[in-house]
């Protein structure tokens, strides 16, 4: 049986959830006895696809087309579902990045199967795959299995491991024919917001809530990213008073995350604030209220003065950088 | 311009989760429910949008009686009609957008809109599901949304650390992200009038689900924590707990 990944190109990179999900679908593989393939589509295709050999796939190809420039997203659903057709693929994975889950439905369709989304966790059972993923903002876990013939899944960025070893595959290349219908969604701009990781993909974040005291006290919060270089995250409280932009949120109502470390400054640990984050493998809380939620889930603690604590934290850390 | 948004009724954010007796959904009592939050954001979008075009804006729901309580409440926040699509057992993403799509596909709207995702399964699939059995276009985590008087749309996407600037065409179906807009309070007036505007129900359209709950579990319980220290003096503990213990940094 075999098993495509879909890794997603960037100006000519693949993406580090991408990467993991192609790691994860040759582990998924070697459980069920079958074999794994990677595909990129793209129009910087062939070159990005060239190492992702040393990630587990025995073969990888590449659909190079000048038309995939703006990313359309209709058309890139359209070239997966071909290839996983034309390759008789019984399960295709696909990163739950901001792409991977809007195409992934889209290949589903295509396929007539089932698609298990955002999964955290994937085991091997009677043949088939059982996947496991976090609901009511993570308050919960669902194990789930897909039922049709052919099964989708798209898997969270941050959890698998991206384990490179010296495999190598050569790149084939493959065309699917497109119609103008298929390019009527073009992405004509990308902007970045900042030169920080975004949180649903950093392994770090330092993260401020009303205890910080006003926007401009957030410089503390970016200083101590910047030695870590982690991400920046915000709760509901300071991003719906305007202080931080929505895509820092952290919570059932804005992302959830899955860091190696947490730092939570001046958050006081609502249950919604806790449903986005409390996956995190660490968590260290600064809040001067010893009775604040967030000492439930954290791992460390300083019942403190976020504005003692926090420049002290950044000089150790970019002392400890040196 | 004809506008339907999709509505989901969802145990609100407050609610402490537990497992029903079955091992497969959840317990019920004591959860009080509401419209899932960024299907409000997308009502709120679908009403400016008829505002500025005219037309109309039809909420449909799909799911047991209770959904007319989530249905009221886009009425109440001046939505024209709504649609009750009636199924009492639970159905997995790909069953309601097939309800959806059969629904949406005899109603034919020019802009359909619903919530990035819902936050009681957090699949995120079904606007987009809808778009795929329809053969529509779809953009998804909407930030902004601007329909020219052509149809030809320009709206404004999350991405990871940034934004993408998106084009497309009418008819088509949009994600709502919070951002885009921020969904009003509905008016007495508006609530007075919501009880005298319709709810149509009709049977869902049969679907077979594809997706299959295996057990809904508890995440396992994480060990106390420790508080290493009341001030700035707490600091070079804290950097060596991390460094040796969780080796993260």
């Amino acid at each position: 049986m075999k098993i495509i990944a879909v890794a997603e190109e960037r100006g000519g990179e693949i993406r580090k959830s991408s990467l993991e999900t192609v790691r994860a679908a040759r582990r998924t593989a070697d459980a069920l006895g079958g074999t794994c393939l990677a595909l990129v589509a793209g129009h910087g295709a062939a070159a990005a696809a060239a190492g992702l050999g040393c990630y587990g796939a025995s073969r990888v190809i590449a659909v190079e087309d000048a038309r995939l420039a703006r990313r359309p997203n209709i058309a890139i659903a359209k070239i997966i579902a071909e290839i996983a057709r034309r390759e008789q693929a019984a399960l295709v994975f696909l990163p739950a990045s901001q792409a991977g889950k809007d195409i992934a439905p889209r290949v589903a369709v295509a396929l007539e199967a089932g698609l298990a989304s955002d999964c955290v966790a994937l085991r091997a059972e009677g043949g088939d795959v059982v996947a496991t993923r976090p609901v009511f903002a993570g308050k919960a876990l669902l194990d789930v299995r897909v039922t049709t013939p052919v099964k989708v899944f798209t898997l969270r960025p941050n959890v698998f491991e991206a384990t490179a070893d010296a495999g190598t595959a050569s790149v084939e290349t493959a065309a699917v024919p497109l119609e103008e219908a298929d390019l009527v969604t073009t992405v004509e701009q990308t902007t970045v917001a900042s030169g920080r990781p975004d949180v649903t993909e950093a392994d770090i974040i330092v993260s401020g809530g009303r205890g910080m005291k006003g926007p401009e006290h957030f410089a503390l919060i970016e200083a101590l990213a910047d030695a870590l270089g982690a991400g920046v995250g915000a709760s509901r409280a300071v991003v719906d008073a305007g202080w931080r932009p929505h895509d820092e949120q952290v919570g059932q109502t804005g992302k959830t995350v899955s860091p190696t470390l947490y730092v939570a400054c001046g958050i006081s640990g609502a249950v919604q604030h806790l449903a986005g984050m409390s996956t995190s493998r660490y968590i260290v809380a600064i809040n001067k209220d010893k009775d604040a939620p967030i000492f439930q889930v954290a791992d460390y603690g300083i019942v403190g003065d976020v504005f003692d604590v926090l420049p002290a934290l950044t000089a150790a850390v970019q002392r400890r950088g040196k | 311009m004809k506008v339907a948004v999709c509505v989901n009724h969802v145990p609100d954010t407050e609610t402490k989760v537990r497992v029903a007796p079955d091992g497969l959904s959840i317990d019920r009592t004591g959860v009080n429910f509401m419209m899932s939050p960024y299907d409000e954001i997308a009502v709120e979008e679908a009403l400016r949008i008829r505002d500025r075009f005219t037309g109309s804006v039809t909420v449909i729901s799909l799911g047991g009686e209770t959904h007319r309580e989530t249905l009221r409440k886009a009425l109440a926040m001046g939505a024209d009609s709504a649609v009750l699509l009636r199924d009492d057992a639970a159905r997995d993403s790909y069953a309601v957008a097939a309800g959806l799509a059969a629904e949406l596909s005899s109603l034919a709207p020019d802009v359909i809109l619903f919530g990035k995702q819902s936050i009681d399964y957090d699949d995120a699939q079904v606007g987009t599901l809808v778009a795929a059995i329809l053969g529509l276009p779809s953009v998804a985590v909407v930030v902004k949304l601007a329909i020219g008087d052509d149809g030809r749309v320009v709206c404004e996407r999350e991405i990871e650390g940034g934004h993408e600037t998106v084009h497309t065409k009418l008819p088509a179906v949009f994600l709502a992200q919070k951002g885009l807009n921020d969904p009003r309070y509905p008016s007495l007036k508006g609530i007075m009038a919501a009880k005298s505007k319709p709810i149509a129900e009709k049977p869902a359209a049969p679907a077979s689900a594809r997706v299959a709950a295996v057990a809904l579990r508890k995440p396992p319980a994480k060990n106390p924590g420790r508080i290493v220290g009341t001030d700035a003096s707490a600091v070079p503990e804290l950097v060596r707990l991390l460094h040796e213990e969780a080796k993260v940094i």
